[in-house]
């Protein structure tokens, strides 16, 4: 097959090329230029897309003797992406600029211009499998190793992507993925992983935002409406986020509150002591499916961030929409994350969180505690 | 795989003659720095000299004229940049420099420099649609104030759409009023006739690599009355104007290339004219509405550089041609620069007038002393599945494209 690798110029997507090329396949790396703004990134030495990036990525091409372009998708990843990622804060949501990316650029994108250039597919550094099913299709599987499983950032790909992508990593520890890469040669085989969200190189979401939004000065409140406090803007806040609230007075039960509410209509910021804060149901849209849609009642894991553990639930669909119940509460769930759904390893589909409630009482003993970034 | 090449970005670089190679491994054999006093320097100081000698000859110039560098960006620096100092030294109300919109990145960036941390005002020298500078645009910037203006550069020939400027005649309106001229002329050597002392320039930057010689040397051609500052600082080489050890067999490659180049220029300059044209005529006759930019006549290399075909093909972006050609083992260039491997929209199309999205789709095939019917014909019989399946492409990645569900 005539196969684009997309090379971020890290160990993961060059160790991706490399076995591409070693099962046979014509490859050609791909490079994507995402910054409208490559000149201030290139100082950063973290995120991806730097000048240096691009560098390290071309040098591994040109050690796999693999021809090698830059793809500017800067335009379409500034709309579909960043654009959106910032209309989502100022909505009040939380949302995952990777799925967006996977969804929008990678295997949208990136993998409608290689198939219209000739090509056949796209290999990616993702640790994830595809697994061939009995009757043919193909499966998005997480990866072997949990603690670098991307199965969920992939959650958004519908089976015509899947059909078209590969994931050469996903059945092996990231441990032995740079021994590879040391073992050829390759010299970002020490490179460390990339953290944060790529467009914001200092990983300081809060600052980018600000930057972008502007300062919008308002309360913070209890559930009951009494003010506790003040903020510069509630875009800046997530559901489950704790800390960063500055709140004067302690609460009455001495217990730590957290952001259970953004309402960006009033700019104002919720809290509420963390026993509030643990949801058990799930109203999910814009839902994608990574095989046929489920049908009726089933019963599924859901997680609702990158590396947050997986909650037993069932989950129904209808249409665009799924409803979701876990068995039980958890906390920190921001309108706008992602909710994916799992069958065992099987990733069923995904669907961004409308809204979130209870349907049962909360469980004796603490709530598993979920809260961070989002991604 | 592919077994063969078909090499159309002569303007990038063009094969090295087998003579230049010959005489340049030949003396890399022998040992001898030029500014020694013994005999092994004297005998490399010999092939220097002898080198400046040849190419005074050939492009017109005395030898004393003739100052080696390590290319065509070193010179375009030396130049712009030397000359703005030593202007400035002498007055300090010239602080303006005249310089084209299509000028390479080589001069373009050296003015960007002065103007940041110079103090250097820039009055930039605008294009007719064939990428031409007016002599009368000259004089009109100069006479809106003369005393203020510190130097002009115009390029001889473009090296995206192969516009030969009237160097000429600039330089006599810069000279009525005692200004200096500087020109970047990488791309004309050896491709058109390039006569320094006639020319009347001041200052004239050439390329070893462009002309058939190695890359890595090149010569600023330097009027003996022109006062320069020096860049490089260290062993006073070169009339202390570019200090460093001479590289003694790129020189003598240099030098053996452009005699080469200069001897041979008329009749290969009648062979690229005949390949470019069918190679634009075949373009163009493909069908997709292929345009041709720039200066373009059938027969003529006086207007046009003899090598240069640079097309505009519709609904495509060139880097996704450029893939697709590659990979049917056709090499050549949008002729514009990167950033960060990224082509950019080109300078040169913009001041042109050309919107951006048509720009994009700009496609440079350049011809060389080496180039046949045969690599002609292999790029046409390329050229439609390429423009087909770019034009998908392009659709795929537009921002306007269509969400999938």
């Amino acid at each position: 097959m005539r196969v684009v690798a997309a090379m971020s110029g890290g160990v993961d997507s060059a160790v991706a090329a490399l076995r591409m090329l070693e099962a046979g396949h014509e490859v050609v790396g791909v490079h994507l230029a995402l910054s409208q703004n490559s000149a201030t990134l290139r100082e950063s030495a973290r995120g991806c897309c730097t000048i240096e990036d691009a560098g390290d990525a071309r040098r591994v091409a040109d050690m796999l003797g693999i021809p090698f372009y830059v793809w500017d998708m800067a335009a379409r990843f500034t709309h579909d992406v960043v654009e959106d990622f910032i209309a989502e804060y100022a909505a009040g949501r939380t949302p995952n600029p990777c799925l967006r990316c996977n969804e929008k650029i990678k295997f949208a994108a990136l993998l409608d211009k290689a198939l219209a250039l000739g090509f056949d597919a796209v290999a990616t550094g993702h640790y994830a499998q595809i697994v061939e099913s009995p009757s043919g299709t193909r499966e998005l599987h997480r990866a072997v190793d949990m603690a670098k499983d991307q199965s969920y950032v992939l959650g958004v790909l519908d089976e015509e992507q899947l059909a078209r992508s590969f994931f050469p990593l996903g059945d092996t520890a990231k441990p032995q993925i740079r021994e590879e890469a040391r073992a050829r040669g390759f010299y970002v085989a020490a490179k460390p992983d990339s953290h944060d969200i790529c467009f914001i190189p200092d990983g300081d979401t809060r600052k980018w935002l600000t930057d972008r939004l502007g300062e919008q000065a308002g309360d913070i409140v209890e559930t009951d409406g009494t003010k506790v406090g003040e903020h510069s803007g509630a875009y800046a806040f997530t559901v489950g986020q704790r800390r960063g609230l500055h709140l004067g007075q302690p609460a009455a039960g001495g217990e730590p509150r957290y952001v259970v509410e953004v309402q960006p209509s009033t700019n104002t910021v919720v809290v509420a002591a963390g026993e509030l804060l643990g949801v058990d149901t799930i109203t999910g849209e814009h839902a994608r499916w990574c095989g046929p849609a489920p049908e009726g009642v089933v019963s599924v894991g859901a997680q609702v961030r990158a590396h947050g553990e997986e909650v037993p639930a069932t989950a129904w669909a209808d249409g665009k929409k799924v409803e979701v119940r876990l068995e039980r509460r958890i906390r920190g769930v921001a309108p706008g994350q992602s909710v994916v759904l799992y069958d065992g390893t099987r990733v069923v589909g995904s669907a961004t969180i409308a809204s979130t409630g209870t349907h049962r009482p909360p469980a004796v003993g603490p709530v598993s505690a979920q809260i961070g970034s989002p991604a | 795989m592919r077994d063969s090449f078909v090499y159309l970005d002569h303007a990038a670089t063009t094969p090295m003659l087998p003579e230049a190679i010959e005489a340049m491994t030949a003396q890399m054999a022998t040992v001898g720095n030029a500014s020694s006093l013994h005999t092994s320097g004297r005998a490399g100081r010999r092939v220097v000299e002898e080198s400046r000698e040849t190419i005074a000859q050939a492009l017109g110039a005395r030898p004393s004229e003739v100052l080696f560098t390590s290319g065509g960006t070193e010179s375009d620096n030396l130049a712009i940049k030397g000359l703005f100092w030593a202007r400035r030294d002498a007055d300090p109300r010239r602080v303006r420099l005249l310089v084209s919109v299509v000028e390479h990145h080589a001069v373009l960036d050296c003015v960007d420099f002065l103007e940041a941390h110079e103090g250097a005002k820039v009055t930039w020298l605008e294009v007719d649609h064939l990428g031409r500078v007016h002599p009368e645009t000259v004089r009109a910037a100069i006479e809106a104030d003369p005393d203020s203006v510190a130097l002009v550069s115009v390029m001889w020939a473009n090296n995206e759409v192969g516009t030969v400027q009237p160097v000429a005649e600039i330089a006599a309106v810069a000279h009525a009023f005692g200004i200096p001229v500087h020109s970047d002329a990488v791309q004309a050597a050896g491709q058109v006739e390039v006569d320094f002392a006639k020319s009347g320039l001041d200052l004239m930057s050439v390329s070893g690599h462009k002309v058939g010689g190695p890359q890595g040397v090149g010569a600023l051609l330097v009027r003996r009355d022109v006062t320069l500052v020096p860049l490089s600082h260290g062993g006073g080489q070169e009339r202390q104007l570019r200090s460093g050890t001479l590289d003694t067999p790129a020189i003598r490659g240099f030098a053996v290339a452009v005699q080469h180049a200069t001897a041979n220029r008329e009749a290969t300059s009648e062979r690229l004219i005949a390949l470019r044209d069918r190679l634009i005529r075949g373009a163009q006759d493909a069908g997709f509405g292929v345009q041709v930019t720039g200066d373009w006549e059938p027969g003529d290399g006086i207007r046009r550089l003899p090598g240069n075909a640079h097309l505009l093909v519709p609904g495509c972006d060139g880097d996704s041609l450029l893939y697709l050609l590659d990979a049917a083992g056709v090499e050549c260039s949008t002729g514009s620069a990167c950033q960060a491997g990224v082509p950019q929209p080109s300078h040169v199309l913009l001041a042109m007038g050309m919107p951006e999205q048509q720009a994009r789709g700009a496609l440079r095939l350049t011809l060389g002393h080496t180039s046949t019917a045969a690599d002609v014909d292999a790029f046409l019989a390329a050229l439609p599945a390429a423009v087909e399946r770019a034009q998908r492409a392009q659709v795929a990645t537009s921002t306007t494209a269509k969400p999938r569900n």
